[in-house]
């Protein structure tokens, strides 16, 4: 009986999803309270209906449920405790009950930060979150019922896909669809304050934090994706251009331009449109990705029409921006800038040159992406365009942005002038440059590793310049150095939390140029006893073990890896062999380091143990995009605080 | 030039810019996708391509020691032999379908660099017997990822 009452307690959250939109939306019209508050009770009634068939999902993989389809193709009886729980997310069903959810939750959260701050947009908002939150219901209800029977009810599931047996997918999708549906509250602010006609910049102040909040997720579900790529699937690499990835990286684009651009329209009043069309666009690309990702329209443009979730998505998304551009053209008159550019030397110019390298990166994803559709459409070939087209395109365009990285936060506004640009960037330029000459000389040949790490330098020195000038301001004020320093960074926090989120971004950047530029592999077959060499490490193959887990078979291979004098380290990568899959799955293993990781995966071996094939890879400076990660992380949580508000200024 | 002037030219710049970068991106990178049977009707020697079918029964060949690999692929009306240097991936097997980038040879076989395995979130269904046929077969190949 329980999957029918998850599926009918969603078919009744569709319907009180529906009537709260409905409700808010009149209510907001006619300014009668008492519609909002019944559409409020609607949400609440939402959230404990997803919350609880979401419950029963979990409870139905906890309990083998096998009658559940959905529960015996992601979940099998070897399956352990943990990936039980995270296969409810495994696949397309449970990941839109996820992300309906979390959406349903936001709604909640929305209704009790803003019911009584932002009056006139308030009620908009709550019907547009109530009315995309209808959509997802509506997904649930006929295109991906998570609740459907099967029959007859096998002995056992079939299994979660061995490649999410790890760590980084209980949290990674949970991550990644924080950041998807925390686009949805400023959408909604925005969609609120174009319909009331309240375009100033209250939506903005609004949805400040929840802006921050959405990229914050987002960022670290890329990078737990990254990290996932990096020691799951055993080819060495974080990023592929995959458009799985795009997917999720575009709207991370677009959302960072508008992240920019918000304080241009803070500070100087212009931008209005731009913000508002940035916004829709950041939420039309979560929508974009689902469509992308889940309705198999990658594999071929003939695809997607196999299943219904394709053209939900699909009609959905037109439906979004057809609305949303109406309105846009509908207030358009009310979006004028007030302020102007006064010149190109200054902090607005730097920032509106940062969106449009921005979105012209999300343009070229998007391009590179659906480029294959379109030939396979207009033209009938099947052309594809892989990471050689994304990199040489989008690397220009990133160290673009690393430069502006550095003038950005210190040009002046408005006009900057010659002393204020000496003040600023002598020394960093200097710096940059020294650098430049410092790592040619250090014997880095490769044009585009020097200039990477010399504008790393040069952004590094910016940040690092203002941080001392600001803090040695206040100890001359008779504080000392370190608190000062914590001062300064709580004081504003918005900036230097943002200071420090740049920091991480240079710090990623140097961890992709080392590995691009300076990681080594060598693949080859080992007799037992033999050694071979790379980068300055001996790898010894031992031998082969087998083990059996609850849900598989492991073949391990043991190798002995010493590097000079130092201390021999046992690993043992491992091909691991899933009943329900037709080949093994890497099972690679690792050490890693600040300046470079040892990577091994085992390739084919022979059945008696005498000889096995082994890719090593010695991976330089890896470590640092996941240190980046977390500085990143650490700066956007010191952005989320309050603000407070020049009080010592 | 007028303010105004300046800002509409360094947009246009920056257009122009990245049309560019766009379109030599797009003219050095693509890769056409090729069936054994398109190959073999007109092969053009030293051109990169992206050649999908299915391992022919038979014809796979690994030595370990040199890492020497060689298998045919074939789409039932054509068949090209393929060579490559590395470890079989673990997606790839005889009658199975696999996709390989890289060079026809004036030798007479395609030279892999990259044998690219299916990476896809959801697991597949093997197919009983041969349902989806070739033409299934072909079509989801075309567009594998790594």
């Amino acid at each position: 009986m329980t999957p029918e009452l998850g599926q009918g307690g969603l078919l009744v959250a569709l319907a009180l999803a529906l009537w709260g939109s409905a409700a808010a939306a009149s209510g907001g019209r006619t300014g009668r309270g008492a519609l909002v508050e019944s559409a409020q009770h609607a949400a609440i009634g939402v959230f404990a209906l997803v919350t609880g068939a979401f419950a029963l999902l979990v409870v139905a993989f906890l309990r083998f449920d096998f009658s559940v389809r959905y529960v015996a193709t992601n979940t099998n009886l070897g399956t352990p405790f943990w990936y039980r729980i995270t296969g409810v997310w495994g696949a397309l069903e449970g990941s839109i009950v996820l992300w309906a959810w979390m959406l349903s939750l936001y709604t909640l959260i929305v209704i009790a930060r803003h019911r009584m701050r932002s009056r006139d947009l308030y009620p908009w908002v709550l019907s547009v979150m109530l009315a995309i939150m209808a959509f997802f219901l509506l997904v649930m209800t006929i295109a991906a019922p998570p609740f459907q029977r099967l029959a007859p009810v096998p002995a056992d599931g079939r299994g979660l896909n061995p490649l999410l047996e790890d760590t980084g997918m209980i949290t990674h999708p949970i991550a990644l669809y924080l950041g998807f549906t925390g686009f949805t509250v400023p959408f909604a602010f925005a969609m609120a304050a174009l319909i009331t006609g309240r375009v100033s910049d209250a939506w903005l102040a609004a949805t400040r934090r929840w802006t921050i909040t959405a990229w914050y997720f987002l960022s670290l579900g890329l990078l737990i994706g990254g990290w996932w790529s990096y020691h799951v699937l055993g080819w060495g690499g974080y990023w592929a251009w995959d458009p799985v990835e795009n997917a999720a990286f575009m709207p991370w684009l677009t959302g960072t331009a508008f992240l920019h651009s918000v304080m241009i329209q803070e500070r100087r009043r212009m931008l209005k449109l731009w913000n508002i069309a940035l916004v829709i666009l950041t939420f039309s690309l979560t929508l974009f990705g689902t469509f992308l990702t889940r309705s198999g329209v990658i594999a071929s443009v003939h695809a997607f029409t196999q299943g219904s979730i394709g053209i939900f998505f699909l009609t959905f998304l037109s439906l979004v921006v057809l609305v949303a551009l109406g309105l846009l053209a509908f207030r358009w008159k009310d979006l004028e800038a007030q302020g102007q550019l006064d010149s190109v030397l200054s902090r607005e110019s730097a920032f509106l040159l940062n969106n449009v390298l921005f979105v012209a990166a999300a343009f070229t994803v998007f391009f590179g992406t659906v480029f294959p559709l379109l030939a396979e459409a207009v033209r009938g070939t099947k052309v594809s365009v892989g990471a050689p087209f994304f990199n040489q395109v989008n690397i220009p365009l990133f160290l673009s942005l690393i430069f502006l990285m550095g003038i950005g936060p210190l040009i002046a506004w408005r006009r900057a002038s010659p002393d204020n640009l000496r003040r600023n960037f002598l020394v960093p330029v200097v710096l940059g440059v020294a650098g430049a000459a410092l790592f040619f000389f250090a014997g880095v040949r490769s044009a585009l590793a020097v200039l990477c790490l010399a504008l790393t330098v040069f952004v590094a020195a910016t940040i690092g310049l203002d941080l001392v000038r600001a803090t040695r301001s206040r100890a001359r004020l008779g504080e000392t150095v370190v608190p000062a320093l914590g001062r300064l960074l709580l004081a504003h926090n918005r900036r230097y939390g943002g200071f420090i989120v740049h920091f991480g971004i240079l710090i990623i950047a140097i961890g992709v140029t080392g590995s691009q530029a300076w990681s080594i592999q060598r693949e080859t077959t080992l007799q037992r006893g033999e050694t071979t060499e790379l980068g300055g490490y001996r790898i010894r193959f031992d031998g082969l073990d087998a083990r059996r887990e609850s849900n598989h078979e492991a073949v391990l291979g043991t190798f002995t890896v010493t590097r000079g004098a130092g201390r021999a380290v046992t690993m043992q990568p491992a091909k691991k062999f899933y009943p329900q899959e037709q080949s093994p799955i890497a099972g690679v293993d690792y050490r890693l380091g600040l300046r470079e990781d040892v990577y091994l995966v085992l390739g084919d071996f022979a059945q008696d143990g005498s000889h096995a094939t082994i890719k090593v890879q010695v991976n330089r400076l890896v470590s640092w995009i996941w240190i980046g990660g977390a500085v990143l992380t650490l700066g956007a949580a010191l952005a989320l605080l309050p603000e407070r508000r020049r009080a010592t200024a | 030039m007028s303010r105004r002037g300046r800002f509409v030219a360094g947009g246009a710049v920056i257009a122009a810019a990245l049309a560019y970068l766009i379109y030599s991106g797009v003219t050095q990178s693509a890769v056409y996708f090729v069936t054994p049977a398109e190959l073999q009707a007109a092969p053009v020697a030293g051109k990169v391509y992206r050649l999908g079918g299915m391992v022919a029964p038979g014809t796979l060949r690994w030595e370990p020691t040199t890492l020497a690999l060689s298998f045919t692929l074939t789409d039932g009306k054509a068949s090209v032999p393929v060579r490559h240097h590395g470890t079989p991936p673990d997606l790839f097997g005889e009658k199975r379908g696999a996709v390989v980038e890289g060079r026809w040879t004036a030798e007479g076989y395609f030279s892999a660099t990259q044998i690219l395995a299916k990476h896809s979130e959801e697991y597949k269904a093997p197919h009983d017997g041969e349902p989806a046929g070739y033409k299934g077969m072909m079509k989801t190949l075309s567009t594998d990822g790594k």
